[in-house]
């Protein structure tokens, strides 16, 4: 256990709480310590320390030492700018919802805070969760706390970039993200930390700044896997005010870490060796295959046919969904507005002004592909191929358990790498988009380091709420790795 | 019945189709909790969903989805156990999300029919393509402020069905009885008010021509938010002798969406289709299909209410009013339920003549409805038994229906307060005609040569004398035994 407070798991601090170790107060004190050295990283758009100590405090004053808290209790955390927080600045990261403070509380964020969670403040992220790297937002550039070998400022991946940074850099002990094609975990691999998209409909989305609503999901990113477990309990369950939330009960995720994959059966997808990928991923992914065959798992060569569709298939869809769902920014009830000398004049002042580039790309593919005369070639097209992606999957379900790929095809890049070139930054998503595209939960986890040292994750695919078995076979495999390197940032201080 | 103009070329028929808005009794809006009460200060009834705040999710209102249901229901109509709601996509000040939450290709309700009433007993069966739900939009106020529009969205979300009929009609007169038709159906089932005059129920009119004989579908335009069946007559008429004089000049029509100006009884362009939006729709990834059973819709179809076709069909055959009599009573659900109060043991044809000729032009001359009615079923009852029972005739029930409108006592009361009590001792009858007959030697005289109508005269006469209180049928049968032995 680490003498920092701050740099302790939920479960270590879960138990240094509940024996009187340490307060709440305490640990939510180092963490804003914590926070203060690490502002050159840019990972939190709003700080919130007062209303966190307020919280702490009265995180402590609940506790009836009595072993009944619930797993979140005390445990400081940072909330992705994407939920929305009573009575805090959210922004999801962009121009046009400026000065903007909800009156609600998102349903995720409430989860967490009815369960006693503390919110250190809410984290930077690509402007409406759009990006791969976190350099799309209005607030600036996140850093990520790993320096490459030339000293070279990295990005954190995105659009959890900030999440994964004021994670990696120990300045919260976890944090929420949403992950819409790869955003949860894609940043998680770039910040060696674990990352989890739970299935679509585990989590509630009320609340969330909408980008993509048929994907969009909130999740854990914590650091390890046990925290993940316990701080999704925390998060998920159905919730009345979201349509598309599960009924499913939420099972015990920690309980479901028994270190036991004898006879599990993973598979490893064809497809996912694409033309390209850096030698190292393979090296890193065959590897993640044999610690799992060491430990029992029984290893199935399976074929997942309509993956290279995918990305192009997302990019219809995804777009799409967010042109209609950001047409409420208008500027007429809340956030910026930019005045002009006709209503459409005001719109396209504000939403020229509030938007920046990057969500405006999106907003203009998502309305050119609903258009008329391009709907049948496009989108319903791309609908018909995500059928077949899911049905690849179901597939692949008959002879297997999960799936094991990597998360991304890179380690952390340079800031101001791939900027020009939208398409390169996403095909960072290459191997996160398909889960998305059938809704599955996908779990990424640090196993090991590129050659330049920076942290690489694998990903693990389940079926759809079946979130036990991929951490059962996460937390084997976390083992395994037994991912202990530290980032630069984390090291210095 | 048929509905031709003459133009310089040829006659020409008119092609009508209407989309008409209800919007749908409940007590919440179709996606959120916010209260549908009309009226209300400015942004009262809003909820988080409804101001288009960030994050917030649609949830369904089951009490919305149980009315369309009943209305496809009274509307004879297929019934879809699974339809889609989509985003209708475009920008407006009063339109919180930036799109409208309707359904386009997988509607609620498929094909139906509306019977209309064309004067005595000719009916017309017109095809309703469609019913689907869609939110209202809320509304932009540019009289408030100098340089500023206000937005109240108290009507935003609300729920509206909007009732899309076949290019079936083919006159202004077939287009206004469509639409009392219509409100009739959904005030009977409960699930709209029909208040045109308040914004509850209103219509788009699609109007084209073609010449008397073709089967084409010519370019149509569309008149908007049309607010009451004259109106929507008045659009038609118009309309159609614009596209007429076009057609007659050589010109083309262009499809365009046109503002009916009810101040003179004209349309104008509002916008071409050049003009038009694109609304890309699509299925809204919020909201799962809306699936229900066949439970579900037979739980319903087990509450509909007798509907006016029935209802008519019914007056006529247990009643035996004439199909006429029958369709005006039941036009107005109130209407019908006050005629089955007052025919309640009594004579139906007599209640209806009552209810038709006398209540109604009184109704109708003092702008009221059945529920304003200054005499009640059970008071127009009782003077109707008052008739029955011989205590009064049909003509001094004339008078005693004017004094209660007066004085708001009950015919009883009336007729003993001013002794208008039927004269009935033969006795007394005999007395007055006795005297008419000694005072008219000369008309005697001409009724026993053959002139037997003028017996009408005499029981005028008799009639007078007693201040209409005699029995006229006891008179008659006196004077004809007396006269013609």
């Amino acid at each position: 256990m680490s003498n920092k407070l701050n740099q302790l798991t939920i479960s270590e601090a879960r138990d240094g709480l509940e024996k009187g170790d340490f307060t709440s107060v305490e640990l939510t004190e180092s963490c804003i310590g914590a926070m203060e050295k690490a502002r050159g990283l840019n990972a939190y758009i709003t700080e919130t320390p007062e209303l966190a100590l307020e919280r702490a405090k009265a995180s402590d004053e609940r506790r009836s030492g009595d072993g009944a808290a619930s797993g979140m209790e005390g445990i400081p955390i940072a909330v992705k700018d994407l939920f929305c927080t009573e009575g805090v600045l959210t922004t999801a990261g962009s121009h046009i919802l400026d000065g903007y403070k909800p009156v609600y509380e998102s349903t995720v964020s409430n989860n967490l805070r009815q369960g006693g969670a503390v919110m250190l403040g809410k984290a930077n992220l690509d402007e409406f969760a759009m990006g791969s790297a976190n350099i799309t937002s209005y607030y600036g550039n996140v850093i990520n706390p790993w320096k490459a070998t030339d000293g070279k400022d990295l990005v954190p991946g995105g659009s959890s970039g900030g999440s994964a940074a004021a994670v990696a850099s120990h300045t919260c002990l976890a944090a929420t993200g949403t992950d819409t094609g790869g955003s949860i975990r894609q940043p998680a691999s770039f910040c060696g930390i674990v990352g989890m998209k739970p299935t679509y409909g585990r989590c509630s989305r009320w609340g969330i700044v909408a980008f993509a609503s048929s994907l969009d999901q909130a999740g854990p990113m914590t650091k390890t896997v046990r925290d993940s477990a316990i701080m999704l309990n925390s998060m998920a369950g159905h919730d009345p005010k979201d349509s598309t939330s599960s009924p499913k009960a939420t099972p015990n995720f920690e309980a479901a870490l028994t270190g036991d994959i004898k006879g599990l059966r993973v598979g490893i997808p064809a497809e996912y060796k694409m033309d390209g990928t850096p030698e190292e991923i393979v090296k890193l992914w065959d590897q993640g295959t044999q610690w799992l065959k060491d430990a029992g798992a029984e290893i199935v060569d399976i074929s997942l046919p309509h993956t290279k569709y995918a990305l192009a298939t997302y990019y219809i869809v995804a777009p799409a969904e967010a042109s209609a769902n950001l047409a409420r920014y208008d500027g007429v009830r809340y956030g910026l507005r930019v005045d002009g000398e006709s209503l459409d004049d005001m719109y396209m002042n504000t939403r020229g002004e509030g938007f920046g580039k990057e969500v405006q790309r999106r907003i203009l593919m998502g309305a050119y592909v609903l258009s008329a005369g391009y709907y049948d070639a496009y989108y319903k097209k791309a609908q018909q191929v995500r059928t077949l992606i899911s049905k690849d999957f179901n597939d692949a379900y008959e002879k297997v358990d999960v799936i094991l790929t990597p998360t991304a095809p890179s380690a952390a890049f340079a800031i101001g790498e791939k900027m020009d070139d939208p398409i390169a930054m996403y095909l960072n998503d290459v191997f996160t988009v398909p889960t998305s595209m059938a809704g599955l939960p996908g779990i990424s986890l640090p196993a090991g380091l590129s050659s330049s040292g920076l942290p690489l994750g694998l990903q693990l695919i389940g079926r759809a709420f079946d979130e036990e078995t991929l951490y059962r076979a996460a937390g084997v495999l976390e083992t395994a790795a037994n991912f202990s390197a530290v980032p630069a940032f984390v090291e210095g201080a | 019945m048929s509905y031709i103009l003459q133009g310089e070329t040829c006659e020409w028929e008119v092609v009508i189709g209407l989309e008409v808005h209800c919007q749908v009794v409940s007590n919440a809006k179709l996606f959120s909790g916010a209260s549908t009460d009309f009226g209300g200060e400015p942004n009262d009834h809003v909820d988080l969903l409804d101001a288009g705040l960030p994050g917030m999710l649609p949830v369904i209102n089951e009490v919305c989805v149980e009315q369309a249901v009943r209305t496809g229901l009274g509307l004879k109509a297929q019934i879809n156990n699974r339809s889609v709601f989509s985003r209708k996509n475009y920008f407006y000040a009063d339109m919180p999300f930036g799109y409208q939450i309707t359904q386009f290709d997988q509607p609620i309700v498929g094909e139906g029919t509306i019977v209309l009433e064309l004067g005595e007993g000719h009916y017309r069966e017109v095809g309703v393509e469609r019913l689907h739900l869609e939110t209202d939009a809320g509304k932009s106020m540019h009289d408030q402020h100098p340089t500023k529009s206000f937005i109240d969205l108290n009507r935003a979300g609300v729920a509206l069905m909007e009732i899309v009929s076949k290019p079936d009609l083919r006159s202004p007169e077939e287009v206004g009885a469509y639409l009392r038709k219509l409100r009739s159906i959904v005030r009977y089932l409960g699930t709209c008010d029909g208040n045109m005059d308040e914004g509850s129920m209103r219509c788009d009119v699609n109007v084209s021509v073609r010449p008397v004989g073709s089967e084409e579908l010519r370019t149509r335009c569309e008149m908007k938010n049309v607010n009451s069946v004259r109106f929507a007559m008045q659009a038609v008429e118009y309309e159609a002798q614009r596209h007429i004089e076009i057609y007659d000049e050589g010109g083309e029509i262009k499809q365009e969406t046109r503002l009916f100006d009810s101040s003179n009884g004209t349309t104008r362009s509002m916008r071409s289709k050049e003009e038009a939006h694109d609304y890309r729709y699509f299925p809204d990834p919020d909201l799962p299909p809306l699936v229900f059973s066949d439970e579900f819709v037979e739980q319903i179809r087990a509450t509909l209410p007798e509907l006016p076709d029935e209802r008519r069909e019914r007056y006529v055959s247990d009643y035996g009013l004439s199909e006429y009599d029958a369709g005006i009573l039941v036009a107005e659900k109130d209407n019908a339920v006050y005629f089955e109060e007052v025919a309640k043991g009594r004579d139906a044809k007599l209640a209806a003549n009552w209810i038709i000729s006398t209540l109604f032009g009184l109704l109708k001359k003092e702008g009221k409805s059945i529920s304003e009615s200054p005499i009640s079923a059970d008071r127009l009852g009782k003077l109707l038994d008052l008739i029955s029972n011989d205590t009064i005739s049909g003509r001094i029930a004339k008078d005693v229906f004017e004094m209660m409108i007066e004085t708001g006592n009950d015919p009883e009361t009336i007729v003993e307060e001013k002794g208008l009590k039927q004269i009935t001792d033969t006795g007394a009858i005999e007395g007055a005609v006795d005297e008419i007959i000694a005072a008219n030697p000369d008309k005697v005289a001409e009724v026993q040569g053959g002139k037997e109508q003028l017996i009408g005269w005499f029981v005028g006469q008799v009639m007078k004398a007693t201040q209409g209180k005699a029995n006229p049928g006891a008179v008659n049968g006196m004077l004809k035994k007396k006269l013609l032995g």
